[in-house]
């Protein structure tokens, strides 16, 4: 008798249970992957609840009357004036014409403060830009302030957060909603301005310049040096001792906590070199240091990728080693590099860390303008507005990472793009 | 181009900008210190800045003994002109700053701060002792015999103090990193400690002991250190009822509608309890300015101006409206006079 029908019988038997086997190592799989995307979904859905809000802000209509005597300014060429003119007293003058009896210097305060502090600086540079409003009227929509603008936004959802108003001051709202008086725009604010503590005022763009302009240094540093340091490690470096230590170290390095870089930060550029602190120089030195070895090997894994077939033929034709790695190896290889490079840009957007030691974490209101002025960047903004006592800063912080989010997705889309679209296999 | 030209290009570049900013003067207000004044001296920094049409000052939050390392580093662009302080300078940072140089230093006492214990106002509001909060919370407490220290046995309040609720001690806090912290421990733990008249004796005798016993918090669980986020500790107020949390009153102030504060010795934690020193967990915050820089970086002078004004420290000004306490009328004004007319500390203050 042969043994065949035995042998498919033991198969046959040992099938149901690898069949089954199998469908629970997928569902493993799927329930992996699922947990994963339904924590970063509900991570996302969090934020995007929460941050819309910062996307639209409360305006108030007043009547206003731009008068001479009322700004106490004489003369508009003379800039001492125009500086120190009172240009609250605008929007005052017209809380006063639309609510007469209210008359107590208290109450006064506490309807003036409905109207957020920068309405005032906004009256001024309307009037600056439009001199012949001068002496005109007209129905202005003035910012109101953060608490006016969270109890607006929370009335609309029908559970108003009245616990920072008074009384009378809820009084005023009511009427100023019933006549229509109460609108939420556009929140331009937030896009175009730098930070404050007036969180109604505050905006992301400083945050945004600064990344950008550290980014920018971090990139011209580290992507020639780290390209330099894995062409030479991969094509003319000897195999011998000192290159793998060179190449352990260059692991470890990748591997050290960003605080550390902070301290060389600090160490060295600030102590020993003088820079002076807080200023995107410094943010793009220590940056650099820091993904420096993610470009090294990353641009190592790339040129290694490149087939041995190509530097034999360059060099069969008669290249020098110089050619065979600028005119061939390189080119195959930037792909690869260019994707590291990026990768390793977007953790770079993300790090506070080594940015708190070379103060950077710090309070900067004028967007910076060059690469010598003081600036803060994306990840600190949201930091810093996490920690700011005031309730409407918990949508300012929320919109922060969702602008933040928007750059890392853009960035590593563009790294997975760009690999599809340059990459060579053979 | 080969490789090693374009690095060498951007290294000669690297040092011709880091020298650029080497010898072109500063012209921004430099301030570092202590994260509880950081929300009153950025405010003052923004109005000063928007209504001089000046650079903004910048202001870094570091801590206060971190900003008075930085600022008593030395003289010159590369070192802080201003530092802000959650307590005042100390004897041994003082001299510090005399030996590197910072000889002339304006002292401004800009107000108070309340630390607050507070917990979710789906509870009762507590009240509690200074006492209450050192038996509570203290690593080792005195035992029956005078003299004696066990390790800290309460596990609810009740135990520390028959009036107070059976419920279990569960407070969140700051770690030892934060000036809050350091406040906490200084006010409402000494201040409790004290009150048992053989460990204040050791105050005298054996200062090491009493620092000791009074200034460490238990480490078993019911001290939990929640971080420096003063909003996580509100929020995680609001998910647990039953747990008191340590925070600063101008959180307190902004979320009255899911904490209330504890009182303290039947005193509650409100505005005019702590401007008039009744209220017995409040701090002093101070900011100081070199002398020296002013003139060199501009606008020190007016950034002082700005902060001693009415409208800014003044009883109804924009810092009150940020939660901070602000000093009595007459105090005020003759320290107002005093810090304009850039008067410095001498060294015959009482620093610790």
């Amino acid at each position: 008798m042969s043994k065949e029908p035995i042998y498919l019988e033991k198969i046959q038997r040992s099938l149901v249970g690898r069949y089954r086997a199998e469908r629970v190592f997928r569902g493993c799989g799927m329930l992996a992957v699922s947990l994963g995307l339904a924590a970063v979904l509900l991570v996302f859905v969090d934020i995007f609840i929460k941050g819309t809000g910062a996307f639209s802000a409360t305006y108030i209509a007043l009547d206003v009357t731009y008068e001479k005597d009322l700004l106490g300014i004489e003369n508009f060429a003379d800039q001492r004036q125009v500086n120190s003119g009172d240009w609250e007293a605008v929007y005052k003058q017209a809380l006063r014409r639309d609510f007469p009896d209210i008359r107590k210097r208290g109450e006064r305060r506490k309807l003036y403060a409905l109207v957020s502090s920068a309405a005032g600086y906004d009256i001024k540079d309307r009037l600056l830009a439009n001199p012949g409003l001068l002496g005109s009227k007209e129905t202005l929509w003035v910012l109101a302030d953060d608490d006016i603008d969270s109890y607006y936004k929370s009335w609309l959802d029908g559970n108003a957060y009245t616990a920072r108003l008074t009384d009378g001051q809820i009084r005023v709202l009511d009427t100023l909603i019933n006549t229509e008086r109460m609108q939420l725009r556009f929140n331009a604010n937030f896009l175009t301005r730098g930070d404050s503590r007036e969180p109604e005022q505050a905006g992301i763009w400083g945050a945004v310049i600064g990344s950008f302009l550290t980014l920018m240094l971090t990139l011209v540093l580290s992507f020639p040096v780290g390209i330099a340091a894995a062409v030479y490690l991969e094509e003319f470096a000897p195999k011998n001792k000192v290159t793998d230590f060179i190449e352990v170290n260059i692991n470890n390095l990748a591997a050290v906590p960003s605080i550390i870089f902070g301290l060389l930060g600090l160490a060295i550029f600030i102590n020993l070199f003088q820079i002076p602190r807080s200023i995107p120089v410094v943010g793009g030195l220590v940056l650099a240091v820091m993904t420096l070895p993610t470009i090294i090997i990353t641009s190592r894994a790339a040129i290694k990728s490149v087939p041995p077939s190509i530097r034999e033929a360059a060099l069969g034709m008669g290249a020098s080693r110089n050619q065979t790695v600028l005119h061939h190896v390189l080119p195959l290889a930037l792909p690869g590099m260019l994707t590291g490079a990026i990768i390793g840009m977007a953790r770079a957007l993300g790090e506070t860390a080594p940015l708190l030691m070379i103060g950077m974490v710090a309070f900067i209101v004028d967007i910076p303008a060059g690469f010598t002025d003081p600036a803060t960047v994306l990840p600190v903004q949201i930091f810093l507005w996490a920690d700011s006592p005031e309730r409407a800063f918990i949508e300012k912080t929320s919109a922060a990472i969702m602008v933040l989010l928007g750059f890392l997705v853009t960035m590593n889309t563009s790294a997975v793009w760009l690999r599809k679209r340059l990459e060579r296999r053979w | 181009m080969s490789h090693c030209k374009i690095t060498k290009i951007i290294v000669v570049n690297l040092f011709l900008l880091a020298a650029a900013s080497l010898v072109s003067a500063r012209e921004t207000i430099a301030i570092v210190g202590s994260s509880t004044v950081y929300p009153f001296s950025t405010v003052v920094a923004e109005r000063y800045g928007r209504s001089n049409e000046k650079p903004t000052p910048k202001v870094e939050s570091t801590g206060s003994g971190g900003g008075m390392k930085l600022f008593c580093s030395g003289i010159g662009t590369n070192f802080p002109d201003i530092t802000n302080s959650s307590r005042r300078m100390k004897k041994s940072e003082f001299d510090q700053c005399q030996k590197n140089g910072v000889k002339e230093i304006i002292e401004v006492h800009i107000g108070y701060d309340g630390i607050v214990l507070a917990n979710s106002i789906a509870t009762k509001p507590m009240n509690l002792t200074r006492k209450d909060i050192f038996l509570a919370l203290a690593a080792r407490v005195p035992g029956e015999v005078v003299g004696q220290l066990i390790k800290n046995p309460y596990g609810t309040w009740k135990q520390v103090n028959e009036g107070l609720p059976a419920t279990k001690i569960e407070v969140l806090g700051p770690p030892p990193t934060s000036g809050t912290r350091d406040a906490f421990v200084e006010l409402a733990m000494e201040g409790g400690c004290k009150q048992i008249p053989w460990i204040a004796g050791l105050q005298k005798t054996d200062k090491d002991r009493f620092k000791t016993v009074c200034h460490t918090i238990r480490e078993d669980g019911q001290y939990i250190e929640a971080g420096e986020n003063d909003n996580l500790i509100v929020q995680k107020l609001q998910a647990n009822p039953r747990a008191l949390g340590i925070f600063g009153f101008s959180f307190l102030d902004q979320n009255a509608d899911t904490v209330q504060g504890s009182q303290i010795e039947s005193i509650a934690p409100e505005f005019d309890s702590i401007a008039d020193t009744s209220y017995s967990i409040s701090r002093p915050l101070y900011f100081y300015a070199k002398k020296a820089h002013i003139g060199v970086v501009p606008g020190i002078e007016d950034f002082l101006y700005e902060f001693t004004s009415e409208r800014a420290w003044g009883g109804e000004g924009y810092l009150a409206e940020k939660g901070m306490i602000p000093l009595p009328n007459d105090m005020r004004r003759s320290r107002a006079k005093k810090i304009r007319g850039l008067v410095t500390m001498n060294g015959d203050e009482p620093l610790k």
